[in-house]
């Protein structure tokens, strides 16, 4: 099972590759990935010296271009792809068909992955991706069962990724318009969910509210631990009852079914977090890494570690993790 | 340039099965030409079963509807997967996909529609599709009247545009069932619970603003997508425009879309008597390349 591992920058690029990730996934600097934010993300220079780097040290690059290109920009997306197969970089995580089908035609060489963005669920739109364009592997949304996964895993005909920690996306990826709606701005068409420029924090007495293009996202009180804005994480009024309608702020953690995600034979398994700190992509790789190995040697015998629990809730959101829709009674 | 046509989209929420009969059997006699049927949202709504849908298919098609059947958006069991396959193979009926699964059934087998949920953001991904069956689509929500002009200069001959111009807008999918969480059961023990909101289960901000709609695991706008201006304008490049049901007040929905239609009554005219059956504030953002939830002619206009 191999370990995917976020790098948003160079640091955090050598901070997987020396904590043992089997792959980094990054970007470039622009709308063509699901990580556009200021100051991430990787210039023509930082990719060069990345992809040395990890090649030094054996471990492979992958690049997400895994954003909805429109008719006005597609030409964007096609030179993201030029330039990845330029770099001769190990795989393309890519999300939108005519994409697909630009990278499959001019550069029959480069591996495809499909992106979480590509929202396939089952295995015949896995075996479509496959069919039509060669892809190698799909990265599943989060939305399954364990049970679910295995059944998808049995039955596609290339391997199955799935997200083993991180933020938590609780709406299918690659079909959320929540930033859309309130923004203009959102995952597919922009590549970033609740943007930071839409974004204010008012404090008034004791009170500190959070709002998305003036949207009341949220509102805490002294003693409460302020969360970002994001759509999904606010508090909201349902049949009159204020709370976490949606989700509260969490973060995936599969470390307690690791051993299953490793029978049913997922090949990968993928930390999220481009937006992440180098320091918080070395911890995370570090205790992904130990847990895959300990499990691997002892699959029945394997139990997660305190320690590992406790340090990577603490880099949760809410310092507390999930296990999500892998868990029927979470859905 | 032809009339642009008039749909009826899948009933999104969870209706009792007397309540799908009587508004069915109203829309025999309405004026929309393409009538979109079927569980889009969540597979364990049963109030029909395949032979209602089959029956009320075959009614609207002898009161000279287009039917189409439509496939579940979210498709996470292998059951579901099934129930797609049986759609896609029906050989009587014209299927609307939801999802790459049904796209996967389809292609190169027979002619089909693409759904809201699938994403066709660029002519590209269009022309693929169109070379495996595809023949029309709808617009993501999402997109803008300029992302729409910008595949239709590259959009191969004969492929219909249709666009979702009213109602409320689906804008998330998930695998948790939030109207099972405000009951606070999860999925497997929702007891059915979507059935007492026929419009969807209503969700503001802390300072009360109408914000989304929960209906199961699907998420929509709290406002009212509408379009019915571009109904009004002769140059819109839309071949088809897409009303979604309501419970209450959609003959009359229907009725003022057909007016304008058949310029016997002005878009803005009608804007007015459309919000009085409307569940909330209108809204157009998208379509303007604004927020969602943005509403733009009216600003103008006001």
């Amino acid at each position: 099972m191999e370990l995917v591992c976020p790098a948003g920058n160079l640091p955090s690029l050598k901070a997987a590759v020396d904590n043992g990730a089997d792959a980094v996934y990054i970007g470039f600097r622009n709308e063509t990935n699901a990580r556009h934010f200021a100051g991430l993300n990787f210039s023509d220079r930082q990719i060069e010296q990345g992809l040395a780097y990890a090649r030094r040290n054996e471990t492979k690059v992958y690049v997400a271009i895994n954003t909805y290109p429109q008719a006005d920009n597609f030409a964007k997306w096609q030179s993201a792809v030029d330039q990845a197969a330029h770099y001769a970089v190990d795989a393309l995580i890519v999300a939108d068909i005519g994409v697909m089908e630009y990278a499959a035609g001019k550069w029959p060489e480069l591996r495809l992955h499909l992106s979480v963005q590509g929202s396939a669920t089952s295995h015949e739109a896995v075996r479509f991706y496959a069919e039509q364009f060669g892809v190698q592997r799909a990265v599943i949304p989060r939305v399954l069962s364990v049970k679910q996964v295995a059944a998808l895993v049995d039955n596609s005909p290339i391997p199955i990724e799935v997200f083993g920690f991180g933020s938590l996306c609780v709406m299918v990826e690659g079909r959320c318009s929540l930033s859309s709606y309130v923004t203009g701005q959102g995952p597919n068409t922009f590549g970033a969910c609740s943007p930071a420029s839409f974004v204010r924090w008012t404090e008034t007495d004791d009170v500190l509210e959070t709002r998305l293009n003036g949207l009341l996202i949220d509102r805490f009180e002294k003693n409460e631990n302020a969360g970002y804005p994001t759509i999904c994480k606010g508090r909201y009024k349902v049949n009159d009852v204020t709370g976490y309608a949606i989700e509260a702020p969490t973060s995936l953690n599969v470390l307690p079914i690791l051993p299953e995600l490793l029978r049913i034979g997922v090949a990968a398994i993928k930390i999220e977090g481009r937006q992440r700190s180098p320091a918080y992509v070395g911890k995370v790789t570090t205790i992904l890494r130990a847990a895959i190995d300990a499990c691997r040697d002892d699959p029945d015998g394997f139990r997660p570690d305190r320690v590992w629990l406790s340090e990577l809730s603490a880099l949760s959101e809410g310092a507390q993790t999930t296990l999500g829709a892998y868990q029927r009674e979470w859905q | 340039m032809t009339t642009a046509r008039l749909s009826l989209g899948p009933i999104q929420e969870h209706w009792a099965k007397e309540k799908m009969l009587d508004f069915y059997r109203t829309i025999e006699s309405s004026p929309v030409d393409i009538v979109y049927l079927g569980e889009t949202v969540c597979s364990k709504r049963r109030s029909f079963r395949h032979q209602d849908w089959i029956d009320v298919a075959e009614r609207l098609q002898a009161a000279g509807k287009e039917v189409v059947l439509s496939t579940l958006a979210l498709l996470e069991a292998n059951s579901e997967l099934g129930y797609v396959r049986k759609l896609c193979t029906n050989g009587r009926f014209t299927v609307e996909a939801n999802d790459m699964s049904a796209v996967q059934l389809l292609a190169g087998k027979t002619r089909f529609v693409g759904g809201p949920s699938l994403n066709i953001y660029n002519p590209r991904t269009l022309s693929k599709l169109v070379e495996l069956g595809l023949f029309r689509w709808t617009l993501p929500v999402e997109l803008s009247k300029n992302a729409l002009a910008g595949i239709q200069q590259e959009m191969p001959p004969g492929v219909e545009a249709e666009v979702f111009a009213w109602g409320r807008m689906p804008i998330a999918y998930s695998a948790r069932c939030y109207t099972a969480r405000a009951h606070k059961v999860s999925k497997d023990d929702c007891a059915h619970c979507c059935i007492d909101y026929p419009d969807g289960l209503m969700l503001s901000t802390r300072d009360n603003e109408d914000f989304l709609v929960i209906n199961g695991i699907q998420t929509q706008s709290a406002r009212v997508h509408n379009l019915i201006h571009e109904l009004g304008d002769p140059t819109a490049l839309i071949d088809v425009f897409r009303i979604s049901p309501q419970s209450e007040h959609i003959e009359q929905v229907i009725s003022l879309f057909d007016q304008v239609r058949s310029r016997s009554m002005e878009a803005t005219e009608a804007v007015p008597e459309l919000r009085r059956f409307s569940a909330s504030d209108l809204c157009d953002g998208y379509w303007h390349d604004e927020a969602g939830m943005a509403s733009c002619i009216q600003a103008r206009t006001a």
